[in-house]
């Protein structure tokens, strides 16, 4: 319907007729920094910045994985997991909670049923505290980590860590939804106390697997 | 423009009323020294500021000077995606082709996030009269609109309340438009928030329109991108079965690696965090996840006509971050409110004439409300020389009425109404100076750049030659209170 548009023609007749006769703006020096973190401190800044966003973060090697999962989410005193299609069989393998497979026709309204979420991610920054999701095998549709009330989100450390958000961009595709996570939703609207949690999950727990 | 601030007298007037506010007062300016120190501490935890705001300033200006190349790049790259782009000249015909969009779902209701474009075009108050109700998701829009009233700032749009004012409002509002608080609900902010979640969660579950503005739209990849902290961003854009975009034609950058600027330079300059709680980005439709329907209506109302502008054009870089906001003297002594516009403080100050022209009393006198100090210049991510553009714009002012005409006399008592409160002045000469230990006067390796400066210019006329001017020529100076000399 946009090309029959009187406006599109008009407004791009109008966006031609302003910048006539301007002189050309070359695009961006980058001259800035790909990351302020030296290689071998990123893994311990990822865990200092996502705790001052009030992450709970954890550490674990992929043998300790399935004891800390389960004790998570008992923790959280949580009946029922949703679950991404490609989850690592053994993420969840110390736990029988029951698992609410993500699958298209679950509504939102089921999964506000549903405790908590296990998921992977696509990267993680450092410098800024944050995972990005790109709804991949093991991280699932977006409403899945943004219904129920607590994520786990499993890095795989150091491969997923990047150092600064230029460094994160060529590992990230566009055309992929992505979420960008930096600590539990907070919000500041009232006489600036911060308040963690008001739409997404309330608890974001990051659990770093080393080795 | 939006029926909202239709009639809105002339700056120094509109002031008065929110100076008599005490409440208003102290909130603000808690506010803002709060945001502005912690700000300060952000961003200097990036050694390459400088040239990451020397980088925005390029993209957003390079943009600009292509702007219908990026445009058909970004409507060809949205279209392959799936999404379906509409372009809209004014707000009426933007508010039209929403209306048109959510009636054709068959629905009546329609959940919305924060957003400054809609906003500017009055878009709930269109979508009301053809019997569409739309629900702010915003825990401060939500304080706003419970409470019929305006924003008054661009970030925290509800700076304006205090916590006893917010539980009112919801414990008497609530219920008449979804889930009520519940009963006994106290003013602890933890609480409010909870009263919100629980209020709001009902309107998603259930929501099949959203309805969006966006930070950012990338040309290659037709990607949009929103800023935001609550989760409600993540809630409009995830669980309903249509998606609405109404977004400024400026916002488009054309690259994906260019966000990789702005990610850094906005949520330090905004809420002065390192990076915001939730970022959304998206590409057109995806199968399965999400809506199944993007529409993005792409609005001028009045930016092609800022465009035009060599010197004014700058404030079009603008990435609606507030920092500006809460440096400002002038913001900080008179309210958002004051500003008569959704786009507040010094921002505003240069976008409304432009958007709108100078042809009302507003839009004549805000280019005055100013001692050109400066701040607002040295805190932008995007250097947009804010001082500079309000001195051109008194000019376009002085040009068109001749003496005693009635917007420039609206423009001199504007000007009186900064005269008249030393605080302003003084204020403004003491934030200069303390921001600028901030900015390096020379950039490390910046022998690529040399034509770029990093500290403003001296206003061409000082204020106090300018005022003293003007008032020979026989204005009369605004009457009002006098500042409190803070
Ligand atoms: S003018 Fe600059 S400082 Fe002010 S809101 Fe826009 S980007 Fe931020």
């Amino acid at each position: 319907m946009s090309p029959a548009s009187p406006s599109r023609d008009r407004i791009l007749a109008r966006v031609r007729a302003a910048v006539d006769g301007a002189p050309e703006a070359p695009g961006p020096a980058r001259t800035y920094r790909d990351t302020h973190t030296p290689e071998d401190g990123r893994v311990d800044l990822l865990a200092e910045n996502l705790a001052d966003y009030r992450a709970l973060v954890h550490r674990s090697d992929e043998a300790g994985l399935p004891a800390l999962v389960a004790r998570l989410l008992a923790e959280h005193g949580s009946g029922s997991v949703a679950v991404p299609p490609g989850l690592p069989e053994p993420w969840l393998a110390g736990t029988d909670v029951t698992r609410v497979p993500d699958a298209p026709g679950t509504t939102a309204a089921e999964l506000d049923a549903v405790d908590s979420v296990v998921t992977g991610c696509a990267v993680a920054i450092a410098e800024t505290g944050t995972i990005v999701l790109d709804a991949g095998p093991d991280q699932g549709r977006r409403r899945i980590t943004l219904v129920p009330d607590h994520h786990i989100c499993v890095v795989r450390a150091p491969e997923q860590v990047v150092g600064g958000v230029p460094q994160a961009m060529p590992r990230l595709d566009p055309t992929r939804p992505l979420t960008w996570i930096s600590g539990p939703s907070a919000t500041s609207d009232i006489e600036l106390d911060r308040v963690e949690g008001v739409h997404g999950p309330r608890t974001l727990e990051v659990i770093l697997v080393e080795g | 423009m939006s029926g909202t601030f239709v009639g809105m007298p002339s700056f120094p007037t509109a002031a008065r009323g929110a100076l008599a506010d005490e409440t208003l007062r102290g909130n603000l300016r808690y506010a803002t020294h709060t945001i502005r120190d912690k700000r300060a501490k952000a961003v200097a935890e990036l050694d390459d500021w400088a040239l990451l705001r020397e980088a925005g300033k390029q993209i957003k200006d390079h943009t600009l000077r292509n702007l219908d190349r990026y445009l058909l790049q970004l409507e060809e790259a949205v279209t392959a995606a799936g999404g379906v782009v509409h372009w809209a000249a004014d707000a009426d015909e933007a508010n039209r082709i929403v209306a048109d969009l959510v009636k054709a779902t068959g629905e009546s209701e329609v959940v919305k996030v924060k957003s400054m474009a809609t906003q500017e075009i009055g878009l709930n108050e269109a979508l009301a009269a053809e019997g569409i109700s739309a629900y702010e998701t915003d825990l401060a829009e939500l304080i706003v609109q419970l409470g019929d009233d305006r924003p008054s700032h661009i970030l925290v749009p509800a700076i304006h309340r205090n916590r006893g004012e917010i539980r009112t409002i919801f414990a008497s509002e609530m219920g008449k438009w979804g889930r009520a608080a519940p009963d006994g609900l106290s003013d602890a902010p933890g609480e409010l928030a909870e009263a919100a979640r629980l209020h709001l969660r009902e309107k998603f579950l259930r929501a099949k329109v959203g309805i969006s503005g966006a930070n950012f739209m990338v040309a290659e990849t037709g990607t949009l991108a929103v800023f935001e902290s609550e989760g409600n961003g993540r809630m409009c854009l995830t669980l309903p079965e249509t998606l609405i975009s109404v977004v400024g034609i400026e916002k488009v950058v054309p690259t994906w690696r260019d966000l990789e600027v702005f990610l850094q330079t906005l949520p330090r300059s905004s809420t002065a965090e390192r990076m915001n709680p939730y970022t959304t980005m998206w590409t057109g439709t995806t199968d399965g996840d999400g809506p199944s329907a993007f529409h993005l209506v792409l609005l001028d109302n009045g930016r092609t006509a800022t465009l035009a502008d060599e010197t004014g054009r700058q404030a079009l870089r603008c990435i609606r971050c507030s920092a500006c906001l809460n440096v400002c003297p002038v913001y900080e002594r008179a309210g958002g409110h004051a500003y008569g516009s959704v786009y507040p403080g010094p921002i505003g100050a240069i976008l409304s004439p432009q958007l709108r022209g100078t042809g009302s009393e507003i839009d004549a006198s805000l280019p005055y409300a100013s001692s050109l100090c400066g701040a607002c210049y040295e805190v932008c991510p995007v250097a947009i020389d804010i001082p500079e553009v309000l001195v051109h714009l008194r000019d376009r002012v002085a040009h068109q009425g001749g003496r005693g005409h009635f917007l420039e006399r609206a423009a001199i008592k504007a000007a009186g109404w900064v005269f008249e409160h030393p605080g302003v002045l003084a204020a403004g000469e003491r934030a200069a100076t303390a921001t600028r230990k901030l900015h390096p006067s020379r950039v490390p390796g910046a022998g690529a750049w040399t034509n770029s400066r990093d500290l403003p210019p001296m206003p061409p006329e000082s204020f106090r030659d300018w005022w003293r001017r003007n008032r020979s020529q026989g204005a009369a100076p605004a009457g009002g209170r006098k500042d409190d000399g803070s």
